[in-house]
Order: C-alpha cells, then structure tokens, then sequence
C-alpha cells in the first residue's frame, strides 16, 4: 500500500512538470498576447493542480495537506480572475491604439 | 446576523487549519483576531450582502465535478496544440449570448469559461461575452451551450 | 522525483523570464511575471519537501495572495496612465 501511494504521487508530479514544461513551451512559441494566455491557463489549472495532488498523496501529516488544499483552492480561483482583468486591459489598450492610428492616419490625408 | 456568525465560524476554521499551535496564549490570540477581522467587516459593509450563496450550496458538487471534468479535457487538447506548433490553432474573437438572470450567474459562466484553458473572457456587456478561443472548435463547444445551461440550472 | 519536478518548475521560470525580456507588448511582460509568480508558489513549496519542511507552506500561500494583487495593481496603473506607445517602447 505505501508503495503504491508512493508511485502514484511520483506519477501525478511527472504529470505535473511534463504540463508545466508544455505551458512554458507555449508561452515562449505562440504567435500573440491571447494566445500566449492559454498556455499560461494550462500552467495554472492542470498542472498546478496535479502538483499539488502529488505533494498530498506523498505526506502524510493532516494540516499540512490542508494547507495545500488552501494553495490549489486559491489558485484556482485567483487565476481566472487576473487573467480576465489582463485580457480586458489588453483589449481596451489594443481599442485605443487602433483609434489613435485612425485620427492620426485621418490627420495625414487632412493636411496632406 | 446569520452571515456574520458563518463568517466567525469559517474564520475560526481556517485559523486553526494554518496555525498547528493549541496552547492557550495562541487559542485567545487567534480570537482576538476573529473578532477583528469580523469587525473591519461590519465597518466595510461587505457583510450580510456578498457572503456565501447559501441556496447554491447544495448544487455546487455536481456542478464542480462537472467543470473538472471539463477543464481535464480542455487541457489536453490545448497541450497537444502546443507541441503540433503554431499552424495547428485557429484563435478567434467571438461574441456570445448568456442565459442567466441574477449576476452571480453571469460571475459563474464566465469564470468557468476563463477557467477551461482555451478559452477566455475577455469582456462583458449585459448579457453579451467577449470570448477568445485558441480553436475554433472550442468556441463551436461553448455555443452548443452545454455549459450555459448547467450554469442557469444551478442558478434556479 | 521530487528534485525532477523543482527542476521542471525552475526551466519553466526561465522560460517565463524570457518571455517578460523579448516582450513584445508590455502585456505579455505582465502575464509572463504573472506566470513567474505562480510558478513561485509552487517552487517554494515543492522546495518544503525537498528540505523536509513543510512550513515553508505558509511562505507560499501568503506569496500566491502578493502575486495576485501586484498584477491587479500593474492593471489599474495601466489603466490610468495609459501605455499608448507600448508597442514600441523598448524599456
């Protein structure tokens, strides 16, 4: 039995870093901003998640595996909320600029 | 009142989760600061209006099973376009209508989409979502409205 | 498997730094110092174990909390001084 709990917490880190490195591969190859953030969504759901799984099958003490709960529980709910705020930052940021090129190109042939 | 007591009791909980330490110097210096943070509530005002949605709790566990499920799949799909490259993807801009009434639905929906990896929330006007996609299958998915309707179900 | 994990964590870290130095956008310097973070998070507690203690949790929980509101700081700076040229910039 603790062998088994052993190999199968081993099993859920490797998981874990295998996704980890997929996400960071991700962010460094994709083309653009937003797509750049899924790859970073797989980090911190999935992977995190698995992780954090791994650390609690391999100790056995009760309120430190609580406390990890507490990590995967906050993880979970901050990242959505902070990739909106950035995705809705970005996109107002983009909105703007495309107007400043609209005035500045309708300047040009105003005066040209 | 109700709320206020759930909140010293969920405080109370996850003070003696993170301290470890029973001894009576540390047991009344953890309800001083229970008391505290109660009272900075009362004073914020948060209290007693944005708590805990007591009639969702019961539906919630199905619902959470499900969105793991979900955001199990998703992963993998969107790992496996990371390794076959940048001509695999298809990422879109795409405006979609939800179904849900009160506003802690409309919170539900579209955290749950942030949540899936491959999908994102990007904006909210009324019941209009801004959604990026890195596929388009996937937004095909969040049309089909599997999820909408398990979230306004959870929501009655 | 433990130390192969930290590994991983930490060739994801640089990765990320990467990211947060090629740019382009400041919004991806944002979201890779974002992902810096949370890989933080997870480092240090992967770490507790490797030394055999396991208190270094609290570290971590309080860190993913500091995360969070510095990038939600970072946005509202951005959204009241408006970074119109940060396509361009090279800071």
């Amino acid at each position: 039995m603790d062998a088994f709990i052993h190999i199968s917490s081993s099993l859920f880190l490797l998981i874990g870093s295998f996704l980890c490195l997929s996400g960071g591969i991700g962010i460094l190859r994709f083309p653009d901003f937003y797509t750049r953030m899924h790859a970073v969504g797989v980090t911190e759901t999935l992977a995190t998640a698995m992780i954090l799984i791994g650390l609690i099958l391999y100790n056995p003490d009760f309120l430190v595996d609580v406390k990890l709960v507490i990590i995967l529980l906050m993880t979970l709910f901050i990242s959505p909320t902070a990739g909106h705020a950035l995705a809705n930052a970005a996109m107002l940021n983009d909105k703007m600029q495309k107007d400043d090129n609209k005035q500045n190109s309708e300047v040009k042939s105003s005066t040209s | 009142m109700r709320h206020t007591i759930l909140l010293s009791l969920y405080l109370a909980a996850f003070w003696l989760a993170n301290s470890g330490h029973y001894s009576a110097l540390m047991l009344s210096l953890g309800v001083i600061s229970i008391a505290l943070v109660v009272f900075i509530a009362h004073r914020m005002d948060v209290i007693d209006h944005e708590a805990q949605p007591l009639h969702l709790t019961l539906k919630l566990p199905a619902y959470f099973a499900w969105l793991i499920k979900e955001i199990f799949v998703s992963n993998l799909l969107v790992v496996k376009h990371i390794w076959l490259g940048n001509k695999s993807i298809s990422p879109v801009f795409m405006t979609i209508t939800a179904s849900q009434k009160t506003e802690l639905g409309k919170v539900i929906y579209a955290n749950s989409i942030s949540l899936t990896p491959g999908t994102v929330t990007v904006n909210i006007e009324g019941d209009k979502f801004l959604v990026h996609a890195l596929l388009t299958q996937s937004i095909k998915d969040l049309e089909s409205g599997d999820m909408d309707r398990r979230v306004t179900q959870l929501e009655n | 498997m433990l130390i192969a994990a930290t590994l991983a964590i930490l060739v994801v870290m640089i990765m990320a730094i990467m990211r947060v130095f090629i740019g382009p956008t400041l919004y991806d310097r944002v979201l890779a110092v974002n992902m810096f973070g949370t890989k933080t998070v997870l480092l240090i507690s992967l770490l507790g174990f490797v030394m055999g203690r396991p208190e270094f949790l609290d570290i971590a929980i309080v860190y993913s909390l500091i995360n969070f509101i510095s990038v939600i700081g970072v946005l509202r700076y951005s959204d009241h001084f408006i970074f119109k040229q940060s396509g361009q910039s090279k800071k």
